[in-house]
């Protein structure tokens, strides 16, 4: 048993239906209690989807448990095909289902449906939402994908794999992949999981190769297409500059092009070089997400922005290696959890002037008093915006830039906070200007090191609340290394020369 | 029926209306939605639900909206490990209670909420939280009730918890008001004053806001429901003793004055002692709604089935603002309690349980103005141009009484407003 206040990803049925809502022509029956239905919502209020989940729940109830939840199972599946009459079909159990052992699969297949049916077995207490959907993906690939026909055309084609409902902003991405593609003379054979119906699925195998935009969802099925109908993937994931270029570098490859010369259109680079952007160099930058946005936002946060990353973590333990491989390239300690608590604590210690994280760190901060910018699932209703505001590609790199900025103070402000630090209406507890007035908690942390001197603590109220949690830890290793028991107002400031920036 | 001639009805009137009863897909929370009002309202319990990945995931996304850095409600998820047996799950249960209760010791009570898969492997939570009582009591005391959605549809899971507490309040001779229901702090303040200006003066809400402060039962007690989904809180306060006095919900200038009275007449209070009591408010309360008249006056509305409130609004807005329900739908009709305000319906169809698909289909081909629905089901209804009200708002937002009349009509009237506004 484990205690969880929040988790990050929901069980693997949701990752399922988060692939079939993506497709069109498909329909999912799941062998599931009338609350699992919540799951609808998801999509419908978060994500303002404007149909319902191609979903049939059975909603056994505890008088049906006596009795025959098989045959419930039989006639909602049946009910499901002459209702919405789906080009395919896919079957299975959520966590309560699972433990009924009614069978699904088997359930399914005798009822003889004219579509073809494909049967999940997501196992609910093991696996989660991310596994489940890369596993359905996975599965509805293999069963309806069909071999290569002779190629008749010259232009190098290829398949979008991994843009499904739910997605941190897998809508724009796509727009902005498929417009970098066609500027590539590249066409492109079909897009799946999102807008793709099962007949697309069948000629997945058309295409040269496969653009993979989100290894969590579409990496199984990109490795199977592979091994099966020998299609390459691309492997970079084209978030920020440096990586965007690489990643036409990639694509260019696998479609045995030339590398375009003039390929640069993003305003990142000159932003970050122009003047104002001084007051990002060195912030510290806590990052947390599913492993894919994480590595992404790592790289763009030290090389195209010039922030200190201070701590780099995932909850997507299926790439923990990767995610270990890139923390120990920053000199930081992985953290691989999907504990909260855990999570806060880390974000606690490592004292950034920034968080980047999902919806959940966008709480820690909240409660810490520290800004954030949610660059990952799991993600709510403000991070589907109205405007196009794609992560990948150039414009993906322009929005990054504004996206990271956005939330901390502007440079001026902060000297002028530095300045005048008892400023009735412009001090440590006022909110970045451009945010509004609303008064922050206090980030405070328990003083771990006793040997503060009662003028040294005074000082350091002095020093503003955001780079204090700093101070006092440089301070504190600077005494420990010096063997000083008891940190003076000297102390405190032979530090701050010690580690000045 | 004359509404104040409801008072007197028979207790066997409101039996006689057809009821559609469907079998079919449910789409409707579970019980375990109930701990997002309860756990705010009981200001000293935590709720830790005993079930899956998906129990904790329902919560936050139903609770999405709701933005706590740390609730006071979680889930003690089970694993793989647990269902093998290689865990003994009352001992897991004890490590995670302990972890739990050493990090909030501030927690005077702990629910073990029961779920879907808790159920079907059927883990005895009330043994484990008499075990575990033994150890924290008396600082914190340990009940279990059940929320899975197997035995409970949403708002049930409220009538589950309350039938928990049932034995822990304490037992009095006197007489005695009780309410039942959750509602708003503000508008338990107004009733309480209110039933002071007609003198009655000893009472007890359920649940009160903090665990050590449950009203007390006995014989002399009088019930008045808050809330129409109480029926199991119902049965167990009456085996202590209780009597349930019959009477409309107070939604709505009409209703709420109906609900006065009739606790004024369980207490033998004259009828001519209440009217200077609520005279004003009740005023008040017929300008506020009367505001919405023009919005709403003579369009339909569909009720797809949520909260169980939805007989009693819907009786509110056929009679105060003349609204034509069309079909209302219930997850479960409970007669005895619903009486009153089955009286005073108009003529709909009342349905029972769920088809969802047939029941979207009745919908689509009635083409209602307005449509009380899920979460789930709103913005695709909206996409097919019918407009909507979240039935889940309702639970949420203090519409209870006299000065929350105008509130509870403005949720009805702005969907149709918005229409009125948008150009685009």
């Amino acid at each position: 048993m484990q205690l969880t206040l929040w988790t990050y990803e929901g069980p693997p049925h949701v990752g399922a239906m988060r692939i079939v809502t993506a497709m069109r022509g498909m329909h999912y029956v799941l062998h599931a209690p009338q609350g699992d239905t919540y799951a609808d919502l998801l999509f419908t209020m978060i994500e303002r989807r404007s149909k319902r989940p191609p979903v049939t729940y059975t909603t056994f109830q505890a008088r049906d448990l006596g009795g025959d939840t098989a045959e419930l199972f039989q006639r909602a599946a049946r009910d499901a095909y002459e209702t919405f009459k789906p080009e395919a079909m896919i079957v299975g159990a959520s966590c309560t289902g699972e433990l009924i052992q009614d069978d699904p699969a088997g359930l399914a297949t005798a009822l003889n449906l004219p579509i073809p049916v494909i049967p999940l077995e997501l196992p609910s207490y093991q696996k989660k939402e991310n596994w489940g959907a890369a596993e359905t993906f996975y599965r509805i690939v293999r069963a309806l994908a069909q071999p290569k026909p002779p190629r008749s055309g010259t232009h190098p084609t290829c398949n979008i794999l991994g843009p499904c409902a739910l997605g941190f902003r897998h809508r724009d991405d796509l727009k902005e992949i498929k417009s970098l593609l066609s500027d590539l003379g590249i066409a492109i054979n079909v897009v799946a999981p999102e807008g793709a119906s099962p007949a697309d699925i069948s000629r997945l195998a058309d295409a040269d190769f496969n653009v993979v935009l989100y290894t969590e969802i579409a990496g199984p099925a990109a490795e199977f297409l592979k091994k099966q109908f020998g299609q390459n993937f691309s492997k970079t994931i084209p978030i920020g500059v440096n990586a965007t270029r690489e990643f036409i570098e990639e694509i260019c490859a696998l479609a045995g092009l030339a590398v375009p010369v003039e390929m640069d259109a993003s305003r990142l680079p000159w932003y970050s070089r122009s003047v104002d952007s001084t007051y990002l160099t060195g912030k510290r930058v806590f990052i947390f997400g599913d492993a894919t946005h994480a590595l992404a936002m790592a790289r763009v946060a030290r090389e195209e922005i010039g922030f200190t990353v201070c701590g780099l973590g995932t909850y997507t333990r299926e790439f923990a290696r990767e995610v270990r491989a890139a923390a120990a390239d920053l000199g930081v300690a992985p953290l691989i959890s999907d504990d909260y608590l855990e999570i806060e604590k880390a974000i606690i210690a490592a004292q950034p002037e920034l968080v980047l994280g999902t919806q959940m760190e966008r709480h820690i901060a909240k409660r810490l008093g520290l800004p954030c910018a949610v660059i990952s699932a799991p993600v709510h209703v403000q991070d589907f915006p109205a405007r196009f505001s794609p992560v990948m590609g150039f414009e993906g790199a322009n929005v990054l830039f504004d996206s990271l900025v956005h939330p901390l103070m502007m440079g001026l402000e902060e000297h002028l906070l530095g300045l005048f630090r008892d400023d009735f209406e412009f001090n440590d507890q006022a909110a970045p200007s451009h945010l509004g007035p609303s008064k922050q908690a206090q980030p405070e942390t328990p003083p771990d090191f006793a040997g503060w001197t009662v003028e040294a603590e005074k000082e350091l109220k002095k020093i503003p609340f955001f780079v204090r949690g700093k101070a006092r830890r440089n301070t504190e290793t600077f005494a420990r290394e010096r063997g000083i028991a008891s940190i003076s107002v000297e102390t405190l400031y032979d530090a701050k020369a010690h580690f000045g920036r | 029926m004359s509404a104040l001639n409801i008072l007197n009805r028979p207790a066997s009137a409101g039996c006689d209306r057809p009821v559609l009863r469907e079998r079919g897909q449910h789409e409707v929370f579970c019980g375990l939605t109930g701990i997002v009002w309860l756990h705010r309202k009981i200001q000293d319990a935590f709720f830790l639900i005993v079930g899956s990945r998906t129990c904790a995931h329902l919560m936050q996304s139903a609770a999405g909206v709701m933005i706590f850095a740390e609730p006071r409600f979680a889930t003690a998820i089970i694993e793989e490990r647990d269902l093998a047996g290689l865990a003994d799950m009352h001992d897991e249960l004890d490590r995670v209670v302990t972890q739990l209760l050493e990090r909030r010791p501030d927690i005077k009570l702990l629910f073990l909420v029961g779920s879907c898969p808790s159920e079907v492997i059927k883990l005895d939570l009330s043994r484990a939280a008499e075990r575990l009582s033994q150890k924290t009591l008396p600082q914190t005391r340990i009940l279990a009730y059940t929320g899975s959605g197997i035995e409970t549809t949403f708002t049930q899971g409220e009538d589950s918890c309350l039938t928990s507490l049932v034995p822990t309040m304490p037992t009095t001779q006197d007489k005695n008001l009780l309410i039942a229901g959750t509602m708003a702090d503000v508008v338990e303040d107004q009733f309480r004053a209110l039933f002071a200006a007609i003198g009655i003066t000893n009472i007890g809400f359920l649940p009160a806001r903090h665990a050590g402060e449950m009203p007390a039962v006995g014989p002399n007690t009088q019930l008045l429901l808050a809330q129409p989904f109480l029926g199991e809180t119902v049965k167990a306060l009456e085996a202590r003793g209780a009597t349930r006095i019959d009477a409309p919900f107070p939604f709505g200038a009409e209703g709420s004055e109906l609900w006065f009275r009739a606790a004024a007449k369980a207490f033998g209070i004259a009828q001519e002692r209440v009217t200077p009591a609520i005279e004003a408010p009740r005023e008040r309360a017929r300008r506020a709604v009367a505001r919405h008249r023009d919005t709403l006056d003579g369009k339909s509305i569909f009720f797809f089935p949520d909260s169980q409130l939805e007989i009693p609004l819907a009786r509110f807005l056929s009679r105060e603002l003349g609204m034509r329900p069309l079909e209302i739908g219930t997850p479960y009709l409970h007669r005895g309690i619903l009486g009153a305000d089955m009286d005073l319906l108009p003529d709909a169809l009342v349905s029972e349980g769920q088809d969802v698909d047939r029941q979207l289909a009745r919908c689509r081909a009635e083409k209602p103005d307005l449509t009380v629905c899920g979460l789930g089901l709103a913005n695709p209804l909206e996409a097919e141009g019918l407009r909507t009200k979240w039935s889940i708002e309702l639970v949420f937002s203090p519409v209870h009484g006299f000065e929350q009349a105008g509130d509870l009509a403005e949720l009805f009237a702005r969907p149709l407003e918005r229409t009125s506004r948008l150009r685009v």
